[in-house]
């Protein structure tokens, strides 16, 4: 390149950059001058607004929490509220040495080395000028010791706040679930700002599915402090907005009965409204004191809690999933009437076995003897196996799979309650998606009488059970029935409903389940009622399998090892208001476990002066143990060792 | 400012400061605003001595590093600037996936026991790598060599709004473009960007939620109190409000040393570090920011002085982006403490305490030293030295 061309494009260069750093010189005095001329307006023309806040500006803003919102029953009995409690503040940013100050405040009030680690632990989360607690719940005795010696104390505040008790404790832990310390995950998920003041949030149950509803809306309070950050006036207060109170459909009564009627097994009870959806009951046993983890529950109990093998913490009405064993087949008669394969009247013989066409796999009753000729009301009644393992077998998993999804098995019912399990209702592209496995005849054979692969929740029984008594409504389950006192209710047509293809198929059903209860062979006569008529199924699911030849004999088996015992009903048949299903887990057969519990609470729900009927409940079970004990056998005790079973315990296979 | 101090006298026969590579009036402006800094400190942190000795030891670790790269030539410089930038991008993603979390931000690396922080070097490497990058080609330069150099300040800028970390994102990413704006980038395009920039802030005014797209939450809310500081008088609002009532009380002369209310009863945030500023305002007024602010300015118009003397491409570009990065720190503290502008967590350069940015600050001066003082040198040597850029 010449010489002249590169001095010329030099020169350029030189020009062009003397013009840029003009340029930057003019951006650079404009923006300070803004800047400077922002100071004029602060420093200069506002100055006398500002002197006059900063010479009372002792003054701070500080949060006001909202009140949680309380939770009732449908009778108006407090299932969660707020009690007040004197805690002890300290303000770390007014703090210089703040081990010396508590090491200080331990000689004057009692602080453990919890309350010294959650004290540590919440003052990395807090914002720095936001006061974290070092003692909650002072005694009377506390509160005057520290009062004399407070003016020792700089930057430390005592204080009223709001506890959450649960008076019920174990009864309601699972429903009503509980709040506990905000932690690392919740603080990213939530608006921090609308939380200022606020340390604790529903973690399960219906606190945490009603969080945003409970938690209000947060309040400032501008006061003035001293120079030891005591308060000495209040200026100005923007109240908090409360939470809004939640009203439920659920009652306390019904569920102690659930709870007591479940004894000391493990198990499941729900209990639904038909006509309103809203559950009445959502038992699940074994429960624990949900007051243990409100303040943070200790180590010790946790541990306890966790590695109980009867998993208390776990609810198992909305997240337990178990083989619905025979409560399936009124859904599966329905499927086979509603997609034409059978007609109620059409019967099979039972000969006490069954053979898919061509296979020697054999599938046995439950009733080594068989049932005869069976139409669809007997195999209903007497719980024939054979008449559901044809009757599957003939329609086809997937068509099952189809019909039965309407009811929500193998789907969420919608019920508002926290990460609710949809369980499993197999299909052929579930098997192949779930296991990378070819689905067959046997297993679909198997799904027939609600074994295999087929798991539910208790919840999703009674729903399905609602469902069929009010009609095909897909009402949602609902446990708060008013939020603030607005229903939660669905205006009518805004319900969607099963399409049906014959309103007497459902009939149909209904007679059969109706005949379980009120026919002298059927597997839960002992529950009759004589002031209003029951419809219901027992259901027996198996925990182990048979090998082939081997038979099924409770006393060689560990209890763990025994089987459930379900039963789904609904009274009364004609008028039905209420859906129930039990779930006793280990508890032998349904007819003789769980029927009765669902018989208590039905009369609990529709008889006035249930106290009355449920001694007479009992004292017709007591006069029918005593004819029973031979027909044990006859009932469906023995059922369902379907071959090569190759499912063990599945309840909590998630 | 007297022409005397701007330019240095040609005649005089070389004096000590030049051979040491020192330039004198940078090295003032630099000296009087730390010592000035220390004062304030002092104030700040409610007389605590220990703090003020720890910030002078940082002063003292940052002017030697200042002084050992005014040693290094500008030609050297350049040639080890995409080392430096490769080596600094690495560190970015190492931060990425093995950082310290601090406040809920990934920014720290831990090596050998220090704790550093890899986007400061990065505000650096950034403008040395662009730099290096357009003084090698062919000038005026081509479009899309300033797109290339864009790109190579977007991959970094990219890797710490990650961490997540905008203020500092927001510097780096302003120090690349500072070497495209005196590399020659059109006005057209100037007055282009800084429309669609306007067009975005009002969109925004429009419709706050258009933020999500682009920020974190706790980001959006402290745009959006800057909007409304009374929307959230708890959080993000508090600082802003803290700090009026602390400036706006200081007045045109301020209450005197020491005698801040605000800050001495504790209501201000952040106030020896990001929030220094209102302390200053409050003790020494109006008064005593501006004559803080001639500093400033003294300081920025020596760089700029530096940038057009300069007699390669390369100091110029870089020494213009660094002065005005630079300034970029000035105008974002100020403009977030007095309420012009979001609350980004930018310190005051040389006045906050802490280690890190001083450090990066006083490198800065090292190069902006080096590019003057080599100059007769470079001359004759720049040829000896291949880039890696020819």
């Amino acid at each position: 390149m010449p010489i002249a061309t590169t001095q010329q494009q030099q020169a350029i260069m030189r020009r062009r950059l003397i013009g840029r750093v003009v340029a930057t010189v003019v951006f650079v005095l404009l923006t300070l001058g803004l800047v400077i001329a922002r100071l004029y307006w602060l420093q200069i023309t506002n100055h006398e607004v500002y002197t006059t806040l900063s010479t009372d500006n002792r003054i701070r803003l500080l949060p006001l929490p909202p009140a949680r919102g309380e939770i009732t029953d449908r009778n108006g009995v407090l299932l969660a509220q707020n009690i007040p409690s004197i805690d002890l503040f300290i303000f770390p940013d007014k703090v210089k040495n703040i081990g010396e100050t508590i090491e200080q405040l331990s000689k004057v009030i009692s602080i453990s080395d919890d309350d010294r680690s959650r004290f540590n632990k919440l003052k990395k989360r807090q914002r720095r000028f936001e006061r974290v607690a070092i003692r909650t719940g002072l005694n009377q005795q506390e509160m005057a010791k520290y009062a004399v010696e407070r003016h020792r104390f700089r930057g430390v505040d005592m204080g009223i706040t709001l506890r959450r008790y649960y008076p019920y404790g174990e009864l309601t832990a699972h429903v009503v679930g509980y709040i506990g310390r905000i932690n690392e995950r919740e603080l990213e998920r939530i608006d921090q700002a609308a939380y200022s003041g606020t340390s604790h949030i529903g973690k399960t149950g219906l606190e945490r599915y009603y969080e945003d509803q409970l938690h209000g809306e947060v309040g400032v309070q501008k006061v003035e402090m001293d120079a030891t950050s005591h308060i000495m006036r209040v200026i100005e207060t923007q109240p908090p907005v409360n939470g809004k109170d939640i009203k439920l459909n659920f009652d306390i009564e019904l569920q102690r009965i659930a709870m007591d009627g479940l004894g000391e097994h493990s198990g499941a009870i729900v209990a639904i409204d038909i006509k309103s959806g809203g559950i009445l009951a959502l038992a699940s046993k074994p429960g624990f004191d949900a007051n243990l983890f409100v303040d943070g529950i200790s180590f010790k109990d946790y541990g306890a809690l966790r590695e109980n093998p009867e998993t208390p913490l776990y609810n198992r009405t909305v997240h337990g999933r178990y083989p619905p064993g025979s409560t399936i087949k009124p859904f599966h008669a329905l499927a086979g009437l509603e997609l034409g394969t059978v007609t109620a009247n059409q019967t099979i013989y039972c000969p006490g076995h069954y053979r898919i066409k061509g296979s020697g796999r054999k599938f046995r009753d439950w009733k080594k003897s068989g049932h005869g000729t069976t139409n669809l009301y007997k195999a209903i009644e007497q719980s024939c196996d054979v008449y559901f393992y044809n009757l599957a077998y003939s329609m086809g998993i997937d068509n099952m799979h189809d019909y039965l999804s309407q009811f929500r098995f193998g789907q969420k019912t919608g019920a508002d309650m926290p990460n609710e399990t949809g369980a499993v209702y197999p299909s052929v592209m579930w098997k192949k998606k779930r296991y990378n496995k070819v689905w067959v005849a046997g297993d679909t054979v198997n799904a027939g009488i609600g074994q295999g692969y087929l798991l539910v929740s208790p919840l999703q029984l009674a729903y399905a059970t609602a469902v069929l008594a009010g009609d095909g409504k897909l009402i949602p389950p609902r446990l708060a029935s008013h939020i603030d006192g607005i229903s939660t209710a669905l205006p009518d047509n805004e319900i969607p409903r099963i399409e049906k293809k014959a309103p007497h198929h459902w009939a149909q059903v209904i007679q059969g389940m109706s005949q379980v209860v009120e026919s002298p062979r059927g597997t839960a006569k002992r529950i009759r009622s004589k002031s209003y008529r029951i419809a219901g199924k027992t259901g027996t699911a198996q925990v182990v399998s048979m090998k082939q030849n081997e038979t099924y004999d409770a006393k060689k088996l560990a209890k763990d090892k025994h089987d459930h015992a379900l039963f789904v009903a609904f009274a009364p048949t004609d008028d039905p208001q209420i859906a129930i299903s039990v779930i006793v887990e280990h508890g032998g057969h349904g007819g003789s476990t769980a029927a009765p519990i669902a018989r208590r609470i039905m009369d609990a729900f529709l008889l006035e002066e249930s106290i009355e009927t449920e001694q007479q409940v009992s004292s017709e079970k007591e006069a029918e143990e005593e004819n029973s004990e031979g027909e044990n056998t006859e009932e469906e005790n023995l059922q369902q060792r379907s071959d090569a079973q190759q499912n063990g315990e599945r309840q909590d296979d998630e | 400012m007297s022409d005397s101090i701007l330019s240095m006298p040609k005649h005089v026969s070389t004096p000590l400061l030049p051979r040491l590579h020192i330039d004198l009036p940078l090295l003032t402006g630099i000296l009087l605003l730390c010592a000035f800094g220390l004062a304030m400190l002092y104030s700040a942190s409610d007389s605590d001595i220990a703090m003020v000795k720890r910030q002078l030891v940082n002063i003292a670790i940052a002017l030697v590093i200042m002084f050992a790269i005014a040693q290094l030539s500008p030609a050297k410089l350049k040639a080890i600037s995409p080392w430096f930038y490769l080596a600094g991008l690495a560190l970015l993603i190492a931060v990425l996936v093995m950082g310290d979390m601090g406040k809920g931000a990934q920014r720290w690396l831990l090596i050998g026991g220090f704790r550093f922080q890899p986007s400061e070097i990065v505000k650096i490497a950034v403008p040395m790598m662009c730099a290096g990058f357009l003084a090698s080609r062919p000038q005026p330069v081509k479009a899309w060599h300033l797109l290339v150099a864009f790109l190579l300040t977007l991959i970094p800028a990219a890797l710490i709004i990650k961490q997540p970390d905008l203020g500092t994102a927001i510097l780096v990413t302003a120090a690349g473009v500072f070497t495209l704006f005196f590399a020659g980038l059109s006005w057209r395009l100037i007055i282009l960007i800084v429309a669609i920039a306007i067009a975005g802030i009002s969109a925004v005014l429009f419709d706050p939620d258009i933020l999500d797209a682009f920020m974190h939450p706790y980001q959006k809310r402290r745009v959006l109190t800057l909007i409304d500081p009374q929307n959230d008088p708890l959080g993000a609002g508090y600082h802003i409000i803290q700090a009026s009532i602390a400036i706006g009380s200081g007045g045109m002369f301020g209450k005197g040393w020491l005698n801040g209310t605000q800050c001495h009863l504790d209501f201000l945030p952040e106030q020896h570090t990001d929030f220094i500023f209102a302390v200053i305002a409050e003790e020494l007024g109006l008064v005593g920011i501006i004559i803080m602010m001639l500093l400033y300015l003294f300081i920025i118009l020596r760089g700029l002085y530096i940038t057009a003397m300069s007699d390669s491409a390369y100091g110029r570009l870089l020494g213009g982006s660094l002065t005005l990065v630079f300034f970029i720190y000035l105008l974002v503290n100020t403009g977030m403490v007095t309420g012009i502008l979001p609350v980004v967590g930018v310190p005051l350069p040389l006045v906050s305490y802490g280690g890190t940015s001083i450090i990066t600050i006083m490198a800065g001066f090292g190069i902006l030293m080096s590019i003057h003082t080599h100059r007769e040198l470079s001359r004759t040597r720049q040829s000896e030295i291949t880039s890696f850029f020819d």
